[in-house]
This record gives structure tokens, C-alpha cells and sequence, in this order.
């Protein structure tokens, strides 16, 4: 047993509202920069719906992710090592820009610069890729609050999946009982196909946490992690030339924040928190024979962190006492494994995701409001789960590989807790059969409702820093003379500011935050550091001032 | 002019192709990338892209043959010479082609995709003039030496010329003996090299054949992350053992 941590989310579903927040302030982090316009590490889904890019679920189109080959091992869907190498010089299956979409700004400056006429003057939109005028038809969210109706609705992969298998005997009505929202970011997966598509070996698993990151100075731009992840959730920076994925907000993580898009949530519906999870097994467990038992290998590579002999183990492994007190009282592992309420999205992927949902009870019970029924009672909801066999097998094809019976069970428990709760809530004396019903005691079930209802910031995110002893590394500090406005500080190397060793990242961004705090225009060269200039916010067209050195003004 | 051409020129060559590569590999670990277009445009690079550099690894692995191997060796294991010759000229001619062709077809989707075309650098079109010059060249060769019976043969002139090169005793006279369609060739070629190391070419050199025998999953710690050298020997940090993990 080779014990590691991994840092893992849980979202419930039944409390998003759709508003976007996390993908807004998500962009606004990482991805506002020339080459990303298209890429949203965090996008919010309407389901059902085709989702970001279109129609990614289809795997036999994109070819993401494991399978289970006859020998009974797992290989890459795309083929072995050597036949990724002969596809290396272009990608067979690599989406296209027309697949997210084609990203616009607007010609704001023909409303002020207009010549006085008889029309209004019209902001036209406007490629960012090419400059031109063009048409908008698509977008990351286009079909939200299933827009474009049934017709876009019915290009989901699950949804024909879902139809073919009913074989259109019953009516088909899911996009009018049912429609809930799917955020997603990367899934930091314990078996990620991507990490196993890099020819460069450029993306990996960091030890301490299991964050998963594409080195930017090693990646060579093949391009076959795209291809590589089912959840297409890397992205080619088509400036920079290289791969970008979600960083799971490392430099927050690390000091003990939640990420930006569980920071703002609205719903108030991440939970950040600790795995300890076997190591040795996650081959093993990846490489199950039945899609359905997936889950249950995932939940089991999970290590109980109050068991002594997981303890002494991650102890042995050197895991720091804090991150074993951390997974102690994890979120997420109370979610995923004490309560059994949140389940990996697509497991039959086979990479082990490490962000897990808490399926939606909502939509079964706005649709049983809207019938008139009492839809919080604990009879009349058991039974509508039972009954609603289309969003349980749609639910199911998401999290479960289609196995009905784990979703319904979740469902069970969900409906259990709101109708236990409003009993209390009510006056009554609790009713300690509800719980029983779906296999809890009393108390978990109170605890489980405080975990998801009163859902308490320093409950929902419960991060361990990264390890003080470690903090001279995390600060990248080479030299206390290289600090701020130290003499060692924007030592120029032969080739201006990038070259030779990079600026620690927190002076950069020190710097860079201050400098558009007080400078007057965008991105304006700082007087006092002429011939410096950020190459990572340079787009490549021109050579802004300060690009080069100025000749006489050495010093 | 011969010295010059055939024995000062290749040593600066040499010196700006490996002192470029090792410079821009210590500098520029972000900007060494294929700078893929396949985002933009991908059907016609699905056949022109493969179609390169298929045709361009057989071109490279023509020139090793014909020029690291002496012609002596051939001999030994009974190679005729005209039997050689008409397996490189039919092999070298199809690879050739493919590669041409293929150059031809991603110059084309460059020129006509908006995107791509945008997205090509100065440095770029640089590259491509060079690049297809010395592909041309190259075809030339192979032309002019099947339909005119002057032709000398590369194998007794430009071949002990290049090995001479690395041991640092140019053969310049041998180089000079050969026919002027190996000397454009053998130009072109060279400013090909120069120019190498500071264009997207350097992708080349960077090609992941560690894919085939490194693991699937890369686990890395959080502190050996570039930036954070080693401590060189005396300059190790103030500290004792134990607070290191």
C-alpha cells in the first residue's frame, strides 16, 4: 500500500443555479490572455445538452480516455505508444476551433467613432482569431437553459444513448421533466489518459497533492493530451503553442484558499478537501472488467483516514500530520465514501476522476410541485424516483456508466434527508423510520444535512497548506538579494527579462499587479524597467515598446 | 572562394546550428514548440502535415546513408554502384516528391486559411523560403545527375567532403570537384542549418521518442520544478541535513 493525498472536489449539483459565476471569475484568472479566448478551464453545462466542446461525451468520435482490452489490461483509446507516435504529425481526432467555438469581441469603438448619420452606429462582433466581421452561431454555453431547444438538446450523446436504449417506447419528454447544470473543471484524475497521451512527459501528478499540471517549459505542443482526455478539459493555447489546463488554483490551494470557482460560487456548492487514496491500486482498480463496477473499484482505492494502519502508512509515506488531520475531516471523503451521496462523473472513462458530484434531486421534486403532489414527503418522492425512469438513467449514464441502482440509491437518500429534516423543521417528532429506510442512523444523517445544507465555508473547504519545511521551495527562492526591489531583482539576462532564470512568481505578479494599479494605459512600460517587457502577456503581433533595449540608456 | 564556401562556411554553420541549439535550449524552454496550427485548419494538414515529414524522415535517413556510409562499405557487401544508385535515385525521388509536395500543400493552407495565415511569423516565412529552397535543390540533384551523364558522383566528392568536416581536415578540393547543382544543394542546405536553431524547426530536436519507454503516469514533487536549481557544489544553502525531507 503506497498511500498518497490527493486534493479533490465535490459539487452538488442540486443547488446550482446556472449563473456562470465560477466560469466568469475562472477566465478572469487564468485564461483572459491572447491564444485562450476559447477556453474556459471551468464551463458551466446545461444538461442535457451537447456541453464544451460540442458533443465531447462521444467517445467513439474522440477516441478520450481508457479501454479494457482483451488481455485484460487498459490501453489508451487512441491506440498504444507507437501508434500515437506515428499519428503524431497531425491529430486524427483533435477537436477543432469550430468545435468550441470561434471567440468575439465586439466593435465598441464604432459607437463613438461613427460619422453623424441617419442609423444608429452597431458594435459589429468581431473574430479574435482573424479580425473579420463574422456571424456568431455557437458559443461555450449556447444551449443554456437548454437554448436552441429540443433540437440542440437532442445532439446529446447520453440523450440518444438513453433514447436508443428505451428504444423510443416511452415518450420521449426529457428536455420538458428535466434539466439541471453540470460545472466542470479538470478532474485531476488518479489515471489521467492525458498524462499517458503526453509524448514530452510534460504534463504530471504532483506528489503532495495529485494537482495535475502541464510543464510549460517541456511541452512541445504534439497536441495528443487534447485527444487523450474524455472530458477534453486540456486546451492549445494557439499563441504560446502549447497545452493549458485547470490548475485546480494551485497557488490559493497551497496557502490553505479554495479555488476561485468554489471561492465565488454562488450556490455555495464546492467542497474542497483531502483523499488519501492507495496508489499501488489505481492500475488495478482502472482496470475492472464490467464499466458498472467502476465506481465501486474508485470508492475503494479511498482509504479510510481514521484506520491506525492508513495512519502509520501515510505517516511512512511521509504525508505531513496536517493533511492526515485534513482527510480526517475531509468534505469529500464524507461525501464519496462515509455517506455515499457524490459520484465520479463518466467513471467508464477508466481515469479515476477526482471531482465528484452529488446527483440532482430538484428536478423530481419542481416536477412533482408542479403536480400537485407533496413533494417533500418521504413516500411520494421514494416513489417518484422509482417512477422517473429517464432523468434516473440519464443521471446514471453520467455518473454511474449506467448502473440505475447506485443513482437511485443517492436519490433515496437525498429525498430521506430533505423529508427527515422538515419533519424536525416542522415540530414533529423525527421520524427515525426515514432514515432508516435509506440505510442511515439518525445522527449521520444530521451530520450529512449540516455537511450539505448549512454547508459551513470552514466545513466545505477544508485545505492543508502546503508543508511549512517546504516553504523555501514553494517561494522558488534562490537568493534573498533577488527579493522586490532588492539589488539581485530584474537582473537582466542577455536576452532581456525572460531569459536566464525566471522572477519568482510572486514578485511577477507583484510587480505586474501594482504596475495596473498605477499606470495610466494598458499594459504601459514601466518607466523605471525600460527594455522589460512580459513575454507571457506579449500576443506576438509587434514589438511593444520596451521589447527591445533602447541603444544609449545602458544602467 | 572554394575555401571559403567549402571550408570556412560549414564551420561557422556548425558553430551557429550547435551553439543556437544549446543556447535557445537554455533560454527559450517556452518558445520550443511545433506551434501545431491544427486548431485553426486540420483537413488539408491531415494529409499535408504526415506527408512532410514521412517524406522528410526518409530524405534524412537517404543523406545519413549517403553521406556517413563510404562507398568502400557498399562495395565490401557487394553493392554495385549501379544498383545503389538506382535504389537511392527511385527511393530518394519518391521521398523527395512526397516531401515536396507535401511542403507545397501546408504552404498553400497557410496562405489561404485566414488564421494560419495570421498566425505566420516573419521568422516563419523565412524559414519556409529556405526550406523549400533546399528541398528544390535537393530534387535538382537527383534530376540533373539522371539526364546528364556529366554529373559526378556525390559518393566520391560531397561525401568524403562531410566526413572531412568532422575530423576538422576539410577535404575542400573534393567538394570542389563536384557538379554545381550539389554546391547550390550543398549552400542551401547549410543556411538551412543556420538558420535552424532559431526557428520553429527546433521542435525537431525535441522529437519524444522517451515516449516509447517512460511510464504512463508522471508523478513529479512539488520542488523539483525548474527554476529551482540544484545547489552547485560550495554553494550549497545554509541549513542542516534534517530539514531537508
Amino acid at each position: 500500500m503506497k498511500v498518497m493525498a490527493q486534493v479533490a472536489m465535490v459539487m452538488n449539483l442540486d443547488k446550482c443555479i446556472g449563473c456562470h459565476t465560477c466560469s466568469v471569475t475562472c477566465k478572469q484568472a487564468w485564461t483572459n490572455r491572447a491564444g485562450v479566448e476559447y477556453v474556459w478551464f471551468n464551463n458551466v453545462e446545461t444538461r442535457p445538452g451537447q456541453g464544451y466542446p460540442r458533443r465531447y461525451e462521444d467517445q467513439d468520435k474522440w477516441r478520450g480516455g481508457w479501454e479494457r482490452n482483451r488481455r485484460g489490461r487498459i490501453s489508451l483509446k487512441t491506440g498504444g505508444r507507437a501508434r500515437r507516435l506515428l499519428s503524431i504529425f497531425a491529430s486524427p481526432v483533435q477537436p477543432e476551433l469550430s468545435d468550441y467555438y470561434e471567440p468575439w469581441t465586439y466593435d465598441y469603438e464604432n459607437l463613438t467613432r461613427a460619422p453623424l448619420g441617419d442609423d444608429f452606429p452597431v458594435a459589429r462582433p468581431k473574430s479574435l482569431i482573424t479580425g473579420e466581421d463574422m456571424a456568431i452561431t455557437w458559443s461555450a454555453n449556447w444551449d443554456d437553459n437548454l437554448g436552441g431547444g429540443p433540437s440542440a438538446a437532442m445532439l446529446d450523446p447520453i440523450v440518444e444513448k438513453v433514447r436508443r436504449e428505451s428504444e423510443d417506447k416511452i415518450r420521449f419528454d426529457l428536455e420538458r421533466t428535466f434539466m439541471f447544470y453540470l460545472p466542470r473543471i479538470c478532474e485531476h484524475c488518479l489515471n489521467p489518459s492525458c498524462m499517458a497521451s503526453c509524448p514530452s512527459g510534460a504534463i504530471y501528478k504532483r506528489e503532495e497533492d495529485g494537482i495535475v499540471l502541464v510543464d510549460q517549459d517541456r511541452c512541445r505542443g504534439w497536441r495528443q493530451c487534447i485527444t487523450g482526455c474524455p472530458y477534453k478539459k486540456i486546451y492549445f493555447n494557439h499563441k504560446s503553442g502549447k497545452a493549458e489546463k485547470c490548475t485546480f488554483c494551485y497557488p490559493r490551494v497551497e496557502v490553505g484558499i479554495p479555488t476561485v470557482c468554489a471561492e465565488t460560487c454562488v450556490g455555495r456548492l464546492r467542497y474542497i478537501g483531502v483523499f488519501l487514496y492507495d496508489a499501488d491500486r489505481v492500475t488495478e482498480a482502472a482496470s475492472v472488467e464490467n464499466d458498472q463496477d467502476l465506481y465501486e473499484a474508485q470508492l475503494d482505492l479511498m482509504l479510510d483516514p481514521h484506520d491506525p494502519d492508513v495512519i502509520a502508512a501515510a505517516r511512512n509515506e511521509g504525508i505531513p500530520q496536517d493533511w492526515i488531520d485534513g482527510a480526517q475531516r475531509s468534505p469529500v471523503y464524507a461525501l464519496a465514501k462515509k455517506y455515499k451521496v457524490a459520484l465520479p462523473l463518466h467513471p467508464e472513462y477508466r481515469t479515476m476522476p477526482m471531482v465528484w458530484y452529488v446527483p440532482p434531486l430538484s428536478p423530481i421534486v419542481d416536477l412533482l410541485a408542479e403536480q400537485g403532489h407533496d413533494a417533500e414527503d418521504a413516500g411520494t418522492l421514494f416513489g417518484a424516483i422509482e417512477a422517473l425512469r429517464i432523468p434516473v438513467e440519464y443521471l446514471a449514464e453520467l455518473f454511474t456508466a449506467g448502473d440505475t441502482e447506485v443513482v437511485t440509491d443517492v436519490l433515496r437518500k437525498l429525498a430521506a434527508m430533505r423529508s427527515y429534516m422538515r419533519g424536525i423543521n416542522l415540530g414533529k417528532d423525527p421520524d427515525d423510520s426515514i432514515p432508516a429506510s435509506v440505510g442511515m442512523t439518525e445522527e449521520s444523517m444530521y451530520e450529512m444535512y449540516r455537511l450539505m445544507a448549512i454547508a459551513k465555508y470552514d466545513e466545505r473547504y477544508v485545505i492543508p497548506t502546503a508543508h511549512t519545511e517546504q516553504a523555501h521551495d514553494l517561494e522558488e527562492m534562490g537568493c534573498s538579494l533577488d527579493f522586490d526591489e532588492g539589488p539581485g531583482m530584474y537582473e537582466s539576462g542577455p536576452v532581456g527579462e525572460a531569459s536566464g532564470r525566471p522572477v519568482p512568481m510572486a514578485v511577477e505578479t507583484f510587480h505586474a499587479l501594482k504596475q495596473r494599479q498605477e499606470s495610466d494605459t494598458i499594459a504601459a512600460p514601466d518607466p523605471q524597467r525600460s527594455g522589460q517587457v512580459n513575454l507571457l502577456n506579449w500576443d506576438g503581433l509587434g514589438a511593444p515598446d520596451g521589447l527591445f533595449p533602447g541603444k544609449g540608456d545602458e544602467g | 572562394m572554394n575555401v571559403v564556401l567549402w571550408g570556412v562556411y560549414p564551420y561557422l554553420v556548425l558553430v551557429v546550428f550547435f551553439g543556437g541549439l544549446i543556447w535557445r535550449y537554455r533560454y527559450d524552454q517556452f518558445g520550443w514548440t511545433t506551434r501545431s496550427s491544427q486548431l485553426y485548419e486540420s483537413k488539408l494538414l491531415r494529409i499535408a502535415s504526415p506527408l512532410f515529414h514521412f517524406g522528410i524522415l526518409v530524405v534524412v535517413v537517404g543523406h545519413f546513408i549517403g553521406l556517413v556510409i563510404p562507398e568502400s562499405w557498399t562495395d565490401a557487401i557487394g553493392v554495385s554502384e549501379h544498383m545503389y544508385h538506382v535504389m537511392a535515385l527511385s527511393l530518394g525521388a519518391v521521398a523527395g516528391i512526397a516531401t515536396l509536395a507535401g511542403v507545397a500543400l501546408l504552404i498553400y493552407r497557410r496562405r489561404k486559411t485566414g488564421p494560419v495565415f495570421m498566425a505566420t511569423t516573419k521568422n516563419d516565412k523565412l524559414m519556409y523560403v529556405v526550406l523549400v529552397a533546399a528541398i528544390v535543390a535537393g530534387l535538382a540533384t537527383t534530376v540533373v545527375s539522371v539526364f546528364d551523364p556529366n554529373v559526378t558522383n556525390y559518393r566520391e566528392t560531397v561525401s568524403p567532403w562531410f566526413r572531412s568536416l568532422w575530423v576538422l581536415q576539410p577535404d575542400v578540393d573534393a567538394m570542389a570537384a563536384a557538379s554545381t547543382s550539389f554546391h547550390v544543394h550543398v549552400v542551401v542546405g547549410l543556411a538551412l542549418f543556420a538558420i535552424w536553431p532559431f526557428t520553429r524547426l527546433v521542435h525537431a530536436f525535441t522529437a519524444p521518442l522517451h515516449y516509447l519507454f517512460r511510464p504512463y503516469i508522471v508523478y513529479r514533487s512539488r520542488d523539483d520544478v525548474p527554476g529551482t536549481r540544484a545547489a552547485r557544489p560550495g554553494w550549497d544553502p545554509v541549513g542542516t541535513r534534517d530539514r531537508d525531507r
